[in-house]
């Protein structure tokens, strides 16, 4: 009895399953949805910074305001490197997909080297307002600007590195599934970056140099 | 039965031939793949990324332009920034996430509503806190005085 109870039940689960058309879902989505939270959970941390700049940026203590401090072309370069660098890892991720290996090691290359430039452009930016007298400690408004937007470029730093691991484990390792999973969620950090750096453009920079 | 009404309204459906039952020509040896694993389902494709890259240049652009120029009224300024903003996060949602709302999409787009809400919370909630902290708090010159 106890036996054709069970036996009916998981058929009727199973004739369920099939009548609604949702079995399991596929790894790949699980995967790019955990990610996804976590991705979340850090654009909140950066709202809370991003909070703290919007409540501070008029706090100069007679230093150097925003309007001072900004140069807008190397802003505008800035976000191009962003901008193509997202470009060129979502080219190199279909390249993984399509197997077409060539294509992928130029696209992360070439996705190194923009981050790269962006990086260099803003440390740049960093030393010669530090070397000006505006460094983190003159005002409050300093004190946001650095972290909020140090805290972005340390994000950056942190994507180089995994770049130069995921295109390590895309050679040793080849394009398997395991693998391009990691590539997905590298490919969704580095565009998550970028949409922070809309933010920041827009709040800080834009706003900040009229 | 059963076997063939799964088939037909499997998970995988309206994805495209990549299902890893149909052997592709494309897919790598699917012996080693369980059910649930299609891994060679395509994200996006090179005219999604194309189309995306040049909407966020042209938002990026007009952003720029919004705040170097006498274009828009100056109070509106503000706004106008942060609806070209908002515009671009969409974009980069769209083409380069590919958030959609297709059934595999729901949990994310659901996150994704969470996740604004709470950081609309933050941002809004601390700087109305902030501005009222402001608008009530003394002077210094009157705290002076209150000392002597």
């Amino acid at each position: 009895m106890n036996i054709n109870a069970a036996t009916e039940f998981t058929d009727g689960s199973a004739q369920m399953t099939a009548a609604d058309g949702a079995g399991p879902a596929p790894v790949r989505i699980v995967v790019a949805y955990g990610f996804w939270i976590f991705l979340l959970s850090d654009i909140i941390m950066f709202s809370a910074l991003f909070a703290a700049y919007a409540v501070l940026s008029g706090q100069t203590a007679g230093g150097p305001t925003a309007h001072d401090l900004f140069e807008l072309r190397n802003v505008a370069i800035e976000t191009l490197c962003l901008l193509f660098s997202s470009y060129t890892c979502g080219l190199g991720t279909l390249a993984v997909e399509r197997r077409r290996m060539p294509h992928f090691y130029v696209s992360f290359a070439l996705t190194f080297a923009l981050g790269a430039a962006f990086l260099g452009l803003e440390l740049a930016e960093f030393s010669r307002m530090i070397g000006a007298g505006a460094g983190p400690s003159r005002s409050a408004f300093l004190s946001a600007f650095f972290s909020l937007v140090g805290l972005h470029g340390v994000h950056i730093s942190v994507g180089l590195i995994w770049i130069v691991f995921i295109t390590a484990q895309v050679a040793v390792r080849g394009p398997r599934d395991f693998v391009l999973r990691r590539l997905r969620c590298f490919s969704l950090f580095w565009h998550a970056l970028d949409i922070i750096w809309i933010a920041l453009l827009s709040l800080v920079y834009l706003m900040g140099a009229r | 039965m059963p076997d063939s009404n799964r088939k037909t309204s499997g998970p995988s459906s309206g994805t495209g031939p990549s299902s890893s039952s149909s052997p592709s020509p494309t897919a790598t040896p699917t012996a080693d793949r369980s059910p649930g694993v299609d891994e060679d389902a395509p994200s996006g494709s090179i005219t999604s990324y194309t189309v995306g890259l040049l909407f966020a240049l042209a938002l990026t652009g007009a952003s720029f332009l919004v705040s170097q120029t006498q274009l828009l009224w100056a109070p509106g300024v503000a706004v106008g920034l942060a609806v070209l903003a908002i515009a671009q996060m969409g974009v980069h949602l769209v083409f380069f996430f590919h958030l959609s709302s297709g059934p595999d999409n729901t949990n994310n787009v659901l996150a994704l509503a969470f996740g604004v809400l709470i950081v609309a919370l933050v941002v809004t909630g601390s700087l109305w806190i902030m501005y009222n902290l402001n608008l009530n708090m003394m002077p210094s010159s009157a705290i002076m005085e209150m000392r002597q």
